[in-house]
Formats: structure tokens, sequence, C-alpha cells
């Protein structure tokens, strides 16, 4: 039972990078409609910008809030600059600025920082707590508890802010926004900079045990669009829930299923999410498109 | 030009001058002027397709425009939905445009969010539900929830909370019961005698668009065919078969 509880614990950390990612995704698809394929090197960027100022001398938090607030802009920017041309495009044409958004960035990556594999550090101890005979990673409960922070500061500015009011009618309808006053360029601008943010928390998160490298959150990105997938693509506590169960998921069936092992986690998990999906189409949480004809 | 010659002494709110428009390679508008003066009801009447909604998108810029649009003496034309907005022509388009899967109470505060604020808000909500009463104890459901007939008048409260200089009206009836549109019109009738609100109202239950406005334009092909008073409309024998249905 303490082993069970263990990994289920260490599970939910895993969880809960991958539903910080799911969110970032699922926020971008609520606005503009498209998956954003560059999700996961915008935030390992953010994460060799945190590497770097932590290399300049800047210690772990302060380097940590940094990177947030450049995250914000960085990913503030992209939608303006790449973005915004091909907002009236057809979803394919945003689609590939994704996808070439991907490869630049990651040939980026491995041109400032080289593609050799860096040690990240972790704000916290590498130690354990015993509660009643379980053992647990203080590392594990530490990234748990960042991302749901993030998670729960996001949720509480789009439920409580005027702003964020005004971000969730822009998602929900564009047109309407407009007719209203809203600017809805910049909303969706800033739709952007709060994805970056989470994929910088998820990446700094995922760094000191993944080791950083131009390629660290390939399979994280491959994740988190499982975790999003099975939440409901658009819905935001299906993303967190989706994360949190996937990240469970794969822990348990790593440990206790003989055949899966490590090297059978990824294809084992997305065929439970194939399953899912044939049972309800929909995800977890999302909408069922349901219109008056 | 048919349109009525309007008295010298006041110029008018909004006022369209050979306006055209086109959707692609169609054309929608071939020309239409009209205008409409601080504090009346004008309707504008027609057939599908001769370019009722097509002139509202117009204003709005949501559509791309030839011509000259003036609105409180400057000309609006090219500018973005969202900046025509700001100035103060609130647009209630075909279909309402809520935020359906807000509740009540946030797509009122939409209807503030930009133009007027908390105070417009705070001062304007109590007064304007006031017309719709039965919407305060449902503010937390969810809009799309609404039958037709309260979410258009959903839609006109944000429109209001905003202390709009001029309301655009698309299609109010669309969809809903007569009893319900007969409602509705009499509910704009009163906001324009007690609020003094100024509307153009796009309809094609020219009977009732009739009834509430002081004045209408007939569209057809994209041109105004006839304008003038209510009554005289109501009189005029083309309008009257072609509309009126006698």
């Amino acid at each position: 039972m303490a082993a069970f509880l263990q990994q289920v614990v260490s599970g939910l950390a895993s969880g809960a990078i991958f539903a910080s990612l799911a969110l970032a995704l699922v926020l971008i698809y609520r606005s503009t409609d498209v998956v954003n394929f560059a999700q996961g090197e915008m935030a390992t960027f953010a994460t060799y910008i945190a590497w770097s100022l932590m290399d300049h001398g800047i210690s772990y938090w302060p380097a940590f809030v940094l990177t947030l607030v450049l995250a914000f802009l960085g990913g503030a920017t992209i939608e303006r600059t790449l973005i915004r041309p091909v907002e009236h495009r057809p979803e394919i044409a945003i689609v590939i600025v994704t996808i070439g958004l991907l490869i630049v960035l990651n040939g980026l990556t491995g041109w400032i920082w080289g593609a050799e594999v860096k040690a990240f550090d972790s704000p916290f101890p590498n130690e354990t707590w015993d509660v009643g005979g379980v053992v647990i990673s203080q590392q594990d409960v530490g990234v748990l508890v960042v991302c749901l922070v993030t998670v729960a500061a996001l949720w509480a500015f789009f439920r409580f802010t005027t702003l964020g009011l005004v971000m969730r009618a822009v998602a929900n309808d564009q047109t309407s926004s407009r007719l209203v006053g809203v600017r809805v360029g910049w909303m969706l601008a800033l739709g952007w900079g709060f994805a970056a943010v989470l994929g910088a928390v998820a990446g700094m998160m995922a760094a000191p045990t993944l080791f950083l490298d131009p390629t660290m959150m390939l399979v994280v990105l491959i994740y988190a669009f499982a975790a999003a997938v099975l939440g409901g693509i658009d819905s935001p506590i299906g993303a967190v829930v989706g994360g949190l169960t996937l990240g469970v998921l794969i822990n348990l069936l790593g440990a206790y299923v003989d055949f899966v092992g490590s090297e059978l986690r990824l294809p084992t998990a997305l065929f439970i999410l194939l399953v899912v999906l044939m049972i309800r189409p929909q995800g977890l949480f999302g909408h069922v498109a349901v219109r008056r004809v | 030009m048919s349109s009525r010659p309007i008295s010298e002494s006041r110029v008018p709110l909004l006022e369209l001058d050979g306006v055209r428009a086109r959707y692609g390679p169609i054309v929608a508008l071939h020309g239409v002027s009209l205008a409409v003066e601080e504090g009346e009801i004008v309707a504008l009447l027609g057939a599908n397709g001769a370019g009722k909604t097509t002139t509202l998108r117009a204003v709005c810029g949501m559509v791309k425009t030839a011509g000259q649009i003036t609105f409180a003496g400057r000309s609006i034309v090219g500018r973005s939905p969202e900046g025509v907005a700001r100035l103060g022509i609130a647009h209630v388009p075909e279909g309402r445009g809520l935020f359906t899967e807000l509740t009540v109470w946030d797509n009122i505060r939409m209807g503030a969010v930009v133009r007027g604020g908390q105070k417009a808000l705070r001062e304007n909500t109590e007064r304007i539900l006031g017309y719709f009463p039965w919407m305060g104890e449902r503010r937390d459901q969810h809009a799309g929830t609404l039958s037709g007939g309260e979410q258009q008048m959903l839609a006109l409260v944000r429109a209001l909370v905003s202390n709009p200089k001029v309301l655009l009206l698309d299609e109010p009836s669309l969809g809903l019961a007569p009893t319900v549109t007969r409602e509705l019109f009499s509910l704009v009738r009163r906001l324009n005698e007690e609020e003094g609100l100024t509307v153009l109202v796009v309809e094609q239950n020219a009977m009732i668009a009739l009834d509430t406005a002081s004045r209408a334009y007939v569209l057809e092909v994209g041109k105004v065919a006839v304008a003038g008073e209510s009554d005289e409309l109501k009189r005029h024998e083309g309008v009257r078969k072609s509309y009126l249905g006698y």
C-alpha cells in the first residue's frame, strides 16, 4: 500500500507538469482554435533562459519569476508578429506557422546553448518525508505545489478579474467581442503570453529530473496533448484533471504492469486515451457542439 | 436621392451617403443614403437580400465599404468594429451575438467593459433592468440556456449599459413568437420615449416596424427605393402590396 501511494504521489508530480503544458495548449486552442505545436519548444526555450539567468549568478526564485515575465512577453510577441498575419486564414495556415515556430525555436536553442545536456537546479531539497510509512519525495511535492499554484492563480485571474472576463468572452465569440469594443487581437496576445508562462513553469519543473537539452519537452508535449484531449480539448479543468490522471496512470502502469515497464508507457497511455475517446469522443470534460439548426 | 429632406436646423446623428459595399465580387449595396436623427426610431425594411443587414454591417466596419458614413459629425468609414463600438454605436447583430457560455450577468458586464466601465455599469444596470424584471433573478444562468426572446432582451440590456448614442438592431423578431416580438418592440418604444434611445432597426416584419418607428427606409437590391414617415409608408401602395400584404 505504501509503495502504491508513493507511485501515486510521484505520478501526480509528473502529471502536474503535463497538466500545466496541457492547460497552455487549451488556452490557445480556445482563443485561436488551433493546437500550438511549438508549445513544448517555447517551454524549453524559456527553461534555457532560466538556466542562463542562474548561470549569471541570479538565485533560483528571482530567476524563476524573471523567466515567467520574459516568457509572457515572448508569447505575446509571437502572437502579435507571427500568428497575427495568418489570423484570418484557414486553421491549417496557423498550424503550419506553429510547426515552423517549433523548428525555428529548436534550432535557435541548439545554436545559442549547444546540444549537450545541462543540469538544471531544483529549488527543492533532494530529501524525503516519511508520512506513516509512505516515503514522499520533497521534489515531487514541490513540483506539484508550484504547478497547482500557477494553475490556481490563472483560474482566479480568469474567474475574478474584468480582464479575465474579457478574455473568456473573446474565447466564446470574437465577433461579438469586437462589437462591444474589445480589441480582440490584444486579448489573443495576452492568451499566448499566459500559455507561454504555463509552459515555462512546466519546463522549469521538468528540467531537474529530465535534464536540459533542446528536445527536453518533446515527450512532455505528447503527454500534454494526450492530457488535453483526454480532458476535452476546450476544457481548462479537463486539461488539469487529464494531466494529473495521465501522470498517475503511466506511473502505476510502469510500476505494476510487467510488460509495460518504462519503454511501453507512452504507447500504453495513448492506447488508453484512444479507448476513452471511442467511448466519449468529446473527452472527459469537453463540450459536445450542439447547435440549433 | 429618395431620402426625406431633413430640417436644416438639425444635423443627423448618423448619416449614410452613397454607401456601397461588397462581399468579394458580390455587390451588396449600390449607394445607400439615409439619416438617423437623435432620439428617433428609424426602420430599415426590405426583402431578403435587399441589403438591410449589410447596411448595418457597413456602419460597424464589418464589411468593405465605400461612400460616406458620418457619425456625430465625423467620418467613420474604414474604422474597425471595435473602434466604431467605442464611439457609442451599439450593434445587436442578427442572431443576437451573445456570449452563450457566459452567464447573464457576465454578458451585461461585457456591455460596459470597454465603453462606460464600472461607473456606467453601476449607474445604468438597475434602471435598465427595471424594464426587464425577470433578468435580475437569473443573472447566474448561462446565456445560451435562455429562450430566444430572453436572449434578445439580454442583448438589448448589454447594448444599453454602455450608454450608446445609437442602437443598431438587426432583425430582432427573428425566430420569436408574435407575442414575444410585440413585447420586444413595445420595450424598444418605451426605451426610446423614456431613455431617449436612438434606434436604427432592421426588420422583416414591416407592420410592427412601421408601428414602432417614426420613419422608415425601404431597401430594394441594395438601394433605398422608398423613404418616408411610417404613416405615409403604410398608405404607400407599393409598400403595402410588397411588405404589408394587403
